[in-house]
């Protein structure tokens, strides 16, 4: 359960970001998480509605983009999106796999308001 | 109300991963090879540190850093090899970060040859953290079963070792070894595997011979 200090990281960018852009608030945020990214997506927006409590994202909508784990075999060219994580190409067996996707955890974008 | 949006992209953990490359690039040119342990509560990386001190000690000037909720009980245990040990206690923070290395750095001696960071026992989350280590190393040990490095994926595809830990129990226990072999080089084909009893002492001189190989692979590259 490190989500929280997750959070934490996001907010520290969040009000650097209202800042840069004199924003009053922020109105939705958007997240990629990869699905090996360490992160269960449910529990950030539990402690991202936590921390955001008096603050400027306090009304703001966390929006979480679930991203699959993507590879690419080094030997054949496939690309494969999996559903486990073994990193054996489905097609030649090979274990030479480039990750092009999935390890992610991402801000986005952000929607301020002036 | 003028609303706009904008593009970030900017990674959540980006501010961990600068420090920690700060980090690195510090105890590099130190020529000080850096070790990250991770693995769950119990699995032996004290004993493992433990044992290590008492092999390296002759020939190489160590230290650690150990990583724990509560109690100051790990650094002790380092501490009575005769090996320099700082403790960080989290309060229940369930992983490091790297500024938390950060803040030990001016105590950390130049002359040193290995840097060992024990973290805080858990599978999961010190596998987000990057602490500024040379080699990350996930520990496993038999009584926690075979089909751990499935569950806990991201601790093992991120490592650069595995080390397989209270290999002496294997015979009373259901643990198929070859069943967590193959598995954790599924996640990680690139994992090298160390078979370990601290109790025995097997494996021991083989993980030794990696970290002192790794340790003059490091110098010659900042040669």
């Amino acid at each position: 359960m490190h989500e929280l200090s997750i959070v934490a990281s996001l907010f520290e960018i969040l009000e650097e970001k209202a800042r840069e852009q004199k924003a009053q608030k922020i109105v939705s945020v958007k997240l990629k998480v990869g699905a090996l990214s360490g992160v269960v997506p449910e529990f950030l927006k539990t402690a991202f509605d936590i921390y955001k409590k008096d603050t400027i994202a306090s009304t703001a909508e966390l929006e979480i983009e679930e991203v699959p784990l993507k590879v690419q075999c080094q030997k054949c060219g496939a690309e494969i999106t999996k559903d486990d994580f073994i990193f054996i190409c489905e097609k030649c067996a090979s274990r030479e796999l480039k990750t092009l996707a999935g390890t992610e955890l991402l801000l986005e974008k952000i929607e301020l308001e002036l | 109300m003028e609303k706009k949006e904008i593009l970030v992209l900017e990674e959540l953990l980006g501010s961990n991963k600068k420090i920690a490359a700060e980090i690195r690039q510090k105890l590099e040119e130190k020529g000080i090879l850096t070790i990250n342990l991770l693995s769950s509560p119990g699995a032996g990386k004290t004993t493992l540190l433990e044992k290590t001190a008492e092999k390296l000690k002759t020939d190489y000037k160590m230290a650690v850093i150990e990583g724990d909720i509560e109690t100051e009980r790990d650094a002790e245990r380092i501490r009575a090899k005769g090996i320099p040990a700082w403790q960080i206690i989290t309060g229940g923070a369930c992983h490091l970060e790297a500024k938390m290395v950060g803040k030990l750095f001016p105590e950390i001696p130049a002359d040193l040859d290995f840097l060992f960071i024990e973290n805080v026992g858990n599978l999961v989350c010190p596998a987000s953290y990057d602490l500024g280590e040379n080699i990350r190393c996930v520990l496993l040990s038999t009584p926690e079963g075979d089909d751990k490095p499935k569950k806990y994926p991201k601790a093992f595809t991120t490592s650069d070792c595995l080390i397989i830990t209270k290999s002496d129990l294997i015979p009373v226990l259901p643990f198929d070894l070859e069943r967590a072999r193959k598995e954790a080089l599924e996640v990680n084909p690139d994992l090298k595997i160390f078979l370990t009893s601290a109790v025995s002492g097997a494996g021991i001189n083989e993980w030794i011979e990696h970290l002192v190989s790794a340790l003059h692979e490091l110098r010659q590259k900042n040669a």
